[in-house]
């Protein structure tokens, strides 16, 4: 049982991590990742959502007829992610400015729905909410890699601290969509090879 | 508990359920976050009135007046700010819809001689890491000191004095929009003032 709960933990980290090793979530993944913050603030959202998301799931998965549970699942997640876009404009207006149009399209990431039906809709509570901080935590640290790499090559500075200072030229490709997907791609091999896929 | 059946009435009943909870639950967090992210809103509004304008002693906020573009299609809203009872200068809300991603509106500040003293960006859509340096002392200073009558706005490449933000040309001119949108307006609203017509 305890070892069951820290594999259902640990599994989204490295393991089946959300965006490098099941490629879930592209969308958010390199879009907002222009820099740590961002990447970091959507992270975290994804994660929030993703638990609230599967804890409520395993609460009512007995009560919803299989047949529809797909349209149940989406009007939950889409509630979820509304309320907390409303509270993020509420609390953190100036974060929820940066993120922008990417938080209600948490609602179309694959990750949320993914695992409400491959995971939350088979276990109990416990075990989904375990299993949504895992693939929160490797989702946020996928983002936060990514984030890093690419503002430290695109702008020259991490957590917005320049260091190349006014006169320095960073390479720009990097905070443009076409240096997401090359960071993205060099993120990859080197998880690759951790996991020793050959 | 064993999972319900997909009958038609458990279907319906499933969804129907499903959808009162959730708009529920929305229509609840909604009126508690209302007011939060109004204030949230009037305050970051406040907040750049208070960085693009001299000194005051009044509250430009409350004597807000709008004032109709001299081409007659929109309404931007001004906000003079007084010292011992005469406008010293004032704050003018502005916009432009040519912005990457829409519209991006701008608090600009303004001495009664034309002077700008300065812009704030409240609102904008612009893409995270590029566009968004719009907002930045880089590009947002060289319109500090310029002067209404006399200097032109346009971007260097167009044989005017204002760099462009690099890699968001579009974005830079958008600002360069809503400037000339407020310039145009003060004009107006200063001949008004001071009785004589331009």
């Amino acid at each position: 049982m305890k070892n069951k709960s820290l594999s259902n933990l640990t599994r989204g980290l490295i393991r089946e991590n959300p965006v490098f090793v099941m490629m879930l979530g592209m969308c958010p993944t390199l879009g907002v990742t222009t820099s740590l913050e961002n990447a970091l603030g959507m992270g975290v959202a994804t994660a929030f959502t993703l638990l609230l998301s599967n804890s409520v799931i395993a609460l009512i998965k007995n009560l919803i007829p299989a047949m529809v549970r797909i349209p149940c699942y989406i009007v939950l997640i889409a509630s979820i992610v509304t309320v907390i876009d409303m509270m993020m404009a509420a609390r953190l207006p100036n974060l929820h400015a940066k993120l922008g149009i990417y938080i209600p399209l948490i609602v179309v990431n694959c990750i949320i729905l993914g695992r409400a039906e491959a995971f939350a809709s088979k276990n109990n509570l416990f075990q989904s909410a375990l299993d949504a901080l895992g693939m929160g935590l490797g989702f946020t640290l996928a983002l936060a890699l990514l984030g890093s790499v690419r503002e430290i090559l695109g702008a020259g500075s991490l957590f917005g601290h320049s260091f190349i200072g006014e006169e320095g030229y960073p390479v720009l490709l990097f905070i443009m969509p076409p240096g997401a997907f090359l960071a993205l791609a060099g993120l990859i091999m080197v998880v690759n090879r951790l996991r020793g896929v050959k | 508990m064993k999972p319900i059946k997909s009958t038609l009435f458990n279907m319906i009943a499933a969804l129907l359920a499903v959808a009162t909870l959730s708009a529920a639950a929305l229509g609840y967090v909604y009126q508690i976050t209302k007011d939060p992210i109004a204030q949230a809103k009037d305050q970051k509004t406040l907040d750049a009135i208070r960085e693009v304008v001299n000194a005051f002693d009044n509250n430009p906020f409350a004597e807000k007046t709008t004032v109709t573009t001299p081409d007659g299609k929109h309404r931007l809203e001004l906000y003079p700010a007084r010292e011992n009872g005469t406008i010293t200068s004032v704050a003018i809300k502005t916009f432009s819809d040519n912005g990457f991603g829409g519209k991006i509106e701008l608090i600009i500040g303004m001495l009664m001689d034309g002077t700008i003293t300065g812009y704030k960006v409240i609102e904008q859509k612009e893409t995270p890491g590029l566009g968004t340096k719009i907002a930045e002392k880089k590009f947002a200073d060289q319109f500090i000191g310029l002067n209404s009558y006399q200097n032109e706005f346009k971007l260097t490449k167009d044989g005017g004095e204002i760099d462009a933000v690099t890699g968001a040309t579009i974005s830079s001119k958008a600002v360069i929009d809503a400037v000339e949108k407020a310039i145009v307006t003060y004009k107006k609203f200063n001949a008004g003032a001071t009785g004589h017509e331009e």
